[in-house]
């Protein structure tokens, strides 16, 4: 039934971990982009600028409704009409940044949300700034309560890093893909492509379970 | 708030007696409902003040409006003789800026009902919090002093603790210890042993006594024990409906109330008892 070639599995092997190490750079510099700017567009919603929080949360909201490879066209390919040349990798990271940035705004505002109001009270007894309030009151205890959405959307945005191969990224999908086209058999990267996802986001996920549990004890929350 | 008139209130209180607390005509509405109306209390520096008084009278929202904690619909408050929410701008009063909220909260402290500790941070840090990072103290002075209060209040023992391995009576503690860190000229109670266990209400309402016999702070206390307050306060203010329908000394009120209403909430208190 199947036409599985060993031979062939360890020949191509090499140039897809070689890829892996693309997958997984798009992954994290996507997610660093995405965890900090998340936060941003999080916090520019809580401002009492009402302008502010309103074009904030429709961009959120936009982003979040319409799909992750057409906002990665879009930047790609729509962009220089603007004026805005990019590279594949430059555009790439920008639009799945932004992307992951509305999922986690969302994480965050739950978070930031589920601290109880009178630790701000307690705050502005103490005379603490708003600043502060947030860095050293309100954001350490949002963030427990974040890390489940937060550790999902890790391997979300790694599981979406294929999307970038549309654009010309060489990551994994888009290098299987190549050796498809160039020795006319598919299975053999297919399938190796789709056990080393699975091989990175099973511990992934349970590394992120530990991690949660090490936090809240870190922060004495538990 | 662009239209109120404050142009009959001083712009500062002067004079040899200035009370340390003052509310002018003070009112609170959320909506169509007046929670404070035109309420006038002052304390004097030093003075422990009392509220009593059914639910909904607008006890909390006293304590929390001196916090800042909530916004003044009209009058103005003074505290030290200087306009809590409002300051003097062109010869007459406007809303108080960031900055001068900030420089007049630093005069108050307060207690919660819930303790609203940090339960990030261990009982040493709760207290080390605001002298390090809002009075700009060096960490090992914060730390000398947050250690001493925490050995007035008895938790020196639980100091690096969090909050989640504290009895409530202890976590309460801590937060007094926290409150007085920063030095402030008033201290707010509200309700601070309505949340604890009876047998533990004695270790906070100890060390209450022990602030009034030994410092002199400037204290307004809410509270539902009224032996306590009987104990320990200067003045009791009797609230009903946003505004104080009777107050005085404690044997006054207490001995011999002379309104209905006071009457009335003192036999449905001592029923309850
Ligand atoms: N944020 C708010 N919005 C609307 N109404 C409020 C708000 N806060 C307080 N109130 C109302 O204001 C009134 C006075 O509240 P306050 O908390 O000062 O009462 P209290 O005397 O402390 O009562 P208790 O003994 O129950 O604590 C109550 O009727 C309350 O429902
Ligand atoms: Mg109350």
């Amino acid at each position: 039934m199947f036409d599985w070639r060993w031979d062939f599995t360890f020949e191509i092997l090499p140039r897809l971990i070689m890829a892996t190490g693309n997958t997984l750079l798009a992954a994290v510099l996507g997610y660093g982009i995405a965890v900090v700017l998340g936060l941003v567009f999080a916090l520019a919603q809580r401002t009492p600028y009402r302008a502010l929080t309103f074009v904030v949360r429709e961009a959120v909201e936009f982003i979040r409704s319409t799909p992750l490879v057409l906002q990665i066209f879009f930047v790609f390919y729509v962009g220089p009409q603007f004026g805005l040349r990019l590279s594949p990798w430059t555009a790439g990271m920008i639009a799945i940044g932004l992307h992951y940035a509305s999922y986690l705004s969302e994480v965050y505002r739950g978070g930031l949300d589920s601290v109880p109001k009178g630790q701000w009270e307690a705050a502005t007894s103490l005379n603490l700034s708003t600043r502060r309030t947030y860095f050293r009151v309100v954001i350490p205890q949002a963030l427990p309560p974040s890390l489940a959405g937060m550790g999902n959307y890790l391997v979300g945005i790694f599981k979406d890093t294929p999307m970038l191969s549309v654009i010309g990224v060489a990551e994994l999908m888009h290098t299987a893909t190549a050796i498809g086209s160039e020795t006319y058999r598919y299975l053999e990267p297919y399938t190796l492509v789709g056990l080393i996802f699975l091989a990175i986001s099973l511990p992934t996920a349970a590394g992120i379970r530990v991690f949660e549990r090490w936090v809240r004890r870190k922060l004495g929350l538990s | 708030m662009t239209d109120e008139d404050l142009s009959g209130f001083p712009l500062a209180l002067e004079g040899p007696d200035v009370p340390m607390v003052s509310f002018r005509k003070v009112s609170k509405r959320y909506g169509e409902l007046v929670v404070l109306d035109a309420l006038d209390l002052d304390v004097a520096e030093g003075e422990m003040v009392t509220i009593i008084g059914p639910s909904g009278s607008g006890k909390t929202t006293v304590l929390r409006m001196l916090m800042t904690l909530e916004t003044i619909n009209d009058g103005v408050i003074y505290v030290d003789g200087k306009p809590l929410t409002h300051m003097p701008q062109n010869g007459r009063l406007v809303r108080a800026n960031a900055r001068h909220l900030r420089e007049m909260r630093s005069n108050i402290g307060m207690c919660f009902q819930h303790f609203n500790l940090f339960p990030h941070m261990t009982a040493l840090e709760n207290c080390m919090e605001g002298p390090v990072h809002v009075l700009g103290m060096p960490k090992k002075d914060a730390r000398e002093r947050a250690e001493e209060l925490l050995e007035m209040v008895g938790m020196a023992d639980k100091r690096d603790q969090h909050p989640s391995r504290l009895s409530g009576g202890q976590q309460q503690r801590v937060a007094i210890a926290r409150a007085l860190a920063m030095r402030p000229k008033v201290m707010l109670f509200d309700e601070v042993t309505s949340a604890l266990d009876p047998e533990v209400i004695g270790e906070v309402t100890n060390v209450i006594r022990q602030l009034v016999a030994r410092h002199n702070l400037t204290m307004l206390m809410v509270t539902h024990q009224m032996g306590f307050a009987k104990d320990i306060s200067d003045r009791i203010c009797f609230f009903f409906g946003g505004r104080i329908e009777e107050q005085g000394t404690p044997d006054e009120l207490f001995g011999n109330p002379q309104k209905e209403r006071t009457q009335q909430f003192l036999s449905a208190v001592k029923e309850a008892a």
